[in-house]
């Protein structure tokens, strides 16, 4: 996983809440078996018309934010199905950060898995920066070490779990750091993992 | 010793080792695996030289993905099939236990596990689907994840996670007529809306819950992700216990024995603690309808359509204008005058025998509108052959309604099952977001019962009426 401290670049107001895995990535972009490649399903269905044209008025379809590296939106983004495709489209498309007052709970996990930093901010301070980005200043850094959000007028912190940061900074894959407990796993099975919990499958 | 929770002393068992940061390492007594959320999980498994660590707690089945016609032919969508095919091959090389399409064990995977026996009190149970809280009904504590936690879990049967907090949501009162569990769920979900639950496992208690029946309790678990919280929890009962019994997969003999005494002590203790409670008179609910296109956007079937001006926020308002738009829905207009195209009973939500006996029910002896399209997707092929024993397919046909083979189907349209641009459904599944029964498409979540009227009627209409 790519390593993830300072990050600079356009971000791009989805003024909407309840922004849904399914608008982040339709379900025709779910057949394959690859996690790359994504890009063009992003917002599909915002982003272009029945006939596959590019739908202009849409944010992410306008300069400069066809190259935005941030997204900013509002509540409960990212909620319904666990498509982990979500996280892997934005990646895809450049997006490495979201700010928003809330998250959806799997979506939110599911970005630190990729190297996506999600920003949990009041709405006093995501409508200032969308006020910000509104009057032309569209470009914002975010630094993960110093945990701050910044551009000309803005200059706000942000809360994140220590474990997760760490993982970020560093670009750790959690399954390495898992296994490094492997022992751990083994004591709790042999303790834990009684016969009735163990099913006697009859398959193929 | 203090008063604990069914979440607690889950969560309290199955926690490994704790981290500094509060997150702690949990163990996974249950693994679900279908075809769409695990190929890349398989693939990372294959780049880092990874086992499986516990292939018998695994179960595979491909169902997002499947047809629902013509199942002995070959899928004809490439791409689906390449799904289902790299799931069958994946099971094979990693020695994962597995249905394939043409078993009459598959089906839906939150079907299949309670169907098995797979799914058991106080275990911890993952999949990588969000709806993977239907297995809360058995007080199991079960919730969706993405791939790279399929793969953590395939490889260390193990999770990094925080743990929840405590939600209490009780249901007093008696149902009324015609309302079903579904509604149940709804109805929360209107009243506390689509972020209500977000960081908490809910945990559904009082008589109206402990009245319901296995299939209806998985029905309102089905849905709690829909108001955002990790799982929703039920606490076991005898009802569970003679469910699970001598189902293929559940424990046996000792074990069997073992297991019960165990799951005994796994309700919540008197005078535990919660970070919330809600408490809902379930008489004063009524059949709901979804009007919008979020779960939240529901309202009782003798109910106008609301005026988004009346919304409390600016950004209330601009989100119902817009679900008002793509649904073609005008403010106050009586959703029982909401005409429709277009029927579909099943899905995770209410694809059980169960539900496809109160749908028939309704429909006994009656015909479809004209103009209709309706069509019954049982949850698993061991519904629609107890369905068929029971005569139930044909109550269906003989309505109207094309009776199907088991899988999500126009749930989430990734199969031939959809919706076209503009197209009205009463849905019996979980979610109204815009496209998700296909591009344009308009959704109306509603129960068994309430589909089944509406296809009657051409019409949303109060099954109460029928």
């Amino acid at each position: 996983m790519e390593k993830f401290t300072v990050l600079n670049g356009p971000a791009a107001p989805i003024e909407l809440s309840n922004v849904d895995t399914d608008m982040i990535i339709p379900k025709q972009f779910l057949k394959t078996i690859k996690r790359e490649g994504l890009r063009k399903g992003l917002f599909y269905e915002m982003r272009f018309d029945n006939e596959a044209n590019l739908i202009n008025s849409f944010i992410l379809n306008k300069k400069p934010f066809d190259n935005a590296k941030i997204l900013i939106s509002y509540d409960n983004f990212g909620c319904g199905s666990s498509r982990e495709h979500a996280p892997w489209a934005l990646l895809d498309f450049g997006i490495k950060a979201i700010i928003a007052k809330s998250f959806a709970d799997i979506f939110y996990n599911n970005c630190f898995k990729n190297g996506i930093l999600p920003i949990k901010l009041d709405g006093n301070q995501i409508e200032k920066i969308i006020n910000q980005i509104q009057s032309g200043k569209v470009n914002l850094e975010v630094n993960l070490l110093e945990q701050k959000i910044s551009s000309t007028n803005i200059n706000f912190s942000f809360e994140i779990d220590s474990y997760k940061k760490d993982r970020l900074i560093n670009g750790l894959d959690d399954i390495d750091l898992t296994l490094k407990d492997i022992n751990f796993i083994t004591k709790y099975e042999i303790k834990n993992l009684e016969n009735w919990l163990v099913p006697e499958h009859n398959h193929e | 010793m203090k008063p604990q929770t069914i979440f607690d002393k889950i969560w309290d068992r199955h926690t490994v080792k704790k981290y500094s940061s509060g997150e702690c390492l949990i163990y996974i007594d249950r693994h679900l695996v279908h075809e769409v959320t695990s190929p890349q999980a398989f693939e990372g498994l294959r780049k880092n030289k990874r086992k499986v660590r516990q292939p018998n707690l695994t179960l595979a089945v491909p169902d997002h993905n499947v047809p629902t016609t013509n199942r002995n032919l070959k899928i004809t969508d490439d791409e689906s099939r390449i799904q289902v095919e790299t799931l069958l091959k994946n099971c094979k090389d990693f020695k994962i236990p597995f249905f394939s399409i043409n078993d009459e064990r598959q089906g839906i995977v939150h079907i299949i596990g309670p169907e098995q026996g797979f799914t058991l009190p106080g275990t911890t149970l993952v999949c990588g689907d969000s709806h993977t809280s239907t297995h809360g009904a058995f007080g199991s504590l079960a919730f969706g994840i993405g791939t790279s936690e399929v793969e953590h879990v395939l490889s260390t049967q193990t999770l990094i996670t925080k743990p929840a907090k405590n939600y209490l949501i009780d249901f007093y009162g008696s149902l009324g007529k015609g309302v079903t569990s579904k509604d149940i769920i709804l109805d929360l979900i209107g009243k506390i809306g689509t972020a209500g639950g977000t960081g908490y496992v809910f945990e559904y208690s009082g008589n109206v819950i402990e009245n319901l029946s296995i299939e209806e309790r998985m029905t309102i678990c089905n849905m709690s992700i829909e108001a955002g919280a990790r799982a929703g929890l039920i606490n076991p009962d005898e009802k569970t216990f003679a469910y699970l019994k001598d189902k293929p997969l559940s424990p046996k003999n000792k074990s069997w024995d073992e297991a019960t005494s165990f799951w005994r002590k796994l309700k919540s203790d008197n005078g535990a603690d919660y970070d919330k409670t809600l408490r809902i008179d379930a008489s004063k609910i009524e059949p709901q309808v979804t009007w919008g296109t979020s779960p939240e956007d529901v309202i009782g079937i003798n109910s106008r359509i609301p005026d988004p001006q009346k919304f409390k926020t600016e950004e209330k308002r601009k989100s119902a204008e817009r679900s008002l738009r793509y649904m073609g829905l005008k403010p106050g207009e009586l959703i029982s005058d909401v005409k429709i195209d277009t029927v579909f009973i099943g899905s995770c939500t209410n694809g059980r025998i169960e539900d496809l006996r109160k749908a028939a029910n309704i429909l006994k002896g009656r015909k479809i509108n004209d103009g209709i399209r309706a069509f019954v997707v049982p949850g698993s092929g061991l519904v629609k052959k107890q369905a068929e024993i029971e005569g139930l397919n044909k109550i269906f046909t003989e309505a109207g309604f094309e009776w199907r083979d088991p899988g999500c189907s126009m749930c989430l349209a990734m199969n031939a099952d959809k919706l076209q641009p503009n197209e009205r459904c009463a849905s019996t599944s979980n979610r109204n977001f815009e496209g998700r029964q296909g591009r344009g498409g308009r959704t109306h979540l509603v129960s068994p019962e309430m589909a089944a009227a509406a296809a009657i009627k051409g019409k949303i209409f109060d099954v109460r009426k029928v």
